[in-house]
């Protein structure tokens, strides 16, 4: 298990879905279970779609900030 | 022990993809949802970038689908390879730049490939004998179960009765009397199913799921191609024809106008690659520049850009030159007259 203040950061900014799930699916595959990873968007619709990846994917979320344009979503990695 | 089967399905987010998933999940077969993503999907790029739109419900057609199915959904990223797909379709285009039966060859391959490397036993999709024009009709299926190398571990169970058996029906892995014989353009027998199956809410994408059928879309993309003498893009170029009024003044430059605000903060996002226009005498949109220019086609591109300002009838408007190295500097110009806005400028 990762500490969890260790958060590898996906840079998400700028792109359209499903481009920002598709970073983080990537940085996912690469990250052993428990690792948490801060995916930062400015689409809107990666409020929704990330989460909705983590869940059926079988990993965890954490929590999602907005503020200004910019969106935060936290998720842990689950078991592969 | 029985073996637990496995397939994997290409899901759009469409009924006919959610319907076809389904049909293996009833005949107890585990599923998994394929998207490929070749950067010109249609998926609420255009609401997601409007301010007017932003209200509008965001979501992934495809992963909703998945949720409702509560299956896994993995996206692959397949714009680098989608390329040749599109620059040379071995079958040709359709009404506009649209590859449908090379890209659906193309997927189908990309499945094939995914189901090896993970364990799969064989691939289904949500095709319907008659449904489209091009890549869905019954001469083309046998085409795309060939080129694709997926031969009978393609199987759609949609049509599955109007077709030969396929490995799974052949082996037992399924059964052939729990597939449909769905043919043509009706949507009446998915619609019965989708009622069947409990599935009250579902994507209807009205003018398809992929930029390549839409005509405008498709005229700035061959306007994008013949200006750089050959068939590149990268992502950004290809994000940036759903954005914006185009217009080529001259072969060697197109200006992008942000229609409204959120088009004009999207666009922002593009100030290091492209030299951008803002008027400051009044309120305007942010344009872009694409091109090689010359100071009189700044001036050019300044006065069109003035044109679409709420400085239109003055006489100057003044407006702020930003290269891409972040430098700014000043120009004063007369807005274009609405019939110097030639009609062949407009992409």
């Amino acid at each position: 298990m990762s500490n969890p203040d260790d958060i590898v950061v996906v840079d998400a900014r700028r792109l359209l879905c499903p481009m920002p799930v598709i970073r983080v699916q990537n940085e996912v595959k690469k990250q052993s279970p428990g690792t948490r990873i801060k995916a930062i968007c400015t689409d809107p619709g990666a409020l929704s779609d990330i989460p909705a990846w983590v869940r059926i994917n079988g990993h965890k979320m954490i929590e999602t900030v907005s503020k200004d344009d910019e969106h935060i979503i936290i998720l842990e990695v689950g078991e592969k | 022990m029985t073996k637990q089967y496995k397939a994997a399905a290409l899901i759009s987010g469409g009924l006919d993809s959610m319907l076809a998933a389904r049909a293996m999940q009833e005949q107890g077969i585990y599923v998994e949802g394929l998207n490929f993503f070749t950067g010109f999907c249609v998926e609420g790029h255009t609401h997601a970038i409007r301010k007017k739109d932003q209200n509008k419900p965001k979501r992934n057609n495809a992963l909703w689908v998945a949720e409702q199915l509560g299956m896994k959904l993995h996206f692959v990223d397949v714009i680098e390879e989608y390329k040749e797909v599109l620059f040379n379709p071995k079958h040709g285009y359709g009404a506009n730049l649209n590859p449908c039966l090379d890209c659906k060859i193309f997927m189908v391959e990309k499945a094939l490939e995914w189901i090896k490397e993970n364990d799969f036993d064989f691939i289904i999709t949500g095709e319907v004998i008659g449904q489209r024009p091009m890549s869905q009709r019954k001469d083309t299926m046998p085409v795309i179960s060939r080129e694709s190398g997926a031969e009978g571990l393609l199987l759609r169970p949609l049509c599955g009765k109007n077709l030969p058996a396929t490995i799974p029906e052949i082996e037992g892995w399924i059964d052939r009397e729990g597939l449909f014989d769905f043919n043509g353009r009706s949507r009446k027998p998915q619609m019965a199913l989708a009622k069947q199956y409990g599935f009250d809410e579902y994507s209807q994408p009205a003018g398809g799921c992929c930029f390549l059928t839409d005509a405008p879309y498709s005229v700035k993309l061959a306007d994008l191609w013949k200006s750089r003498g050959s068939k590149e893009y990268e992502l950004d170029d290809i994000m940036l024809l759903k954005v914006g009024r185009h217009l080529r003044p001259k072969p060697e430059f197109k200006v992008i106008i942000s229609r409204e605000e959120g088009e004009g903060k999207f666009l922002q996002g593009y100030k290091n690659q492209y030299i951008s226009l803002k008027t400051t005498s009044h309120a305007g949109p942010l344009a872009l520049l694409d091109g090689h220019m010359t100071p009189e086609d700044l001036e050019l591109a300044a006065r069109i850009v003035a044109r679409y300002s709420q400085g239109r009838n003055a006489e100057q408007v003044e407006l702020e030159i930003r290269e891409t190295n972040g430098t700014t500097r000043m120009i004063s110009v007369t807005p274009m007259s609405p019939h110097e806005i030639k009609k062949e400028w407009q992409l």
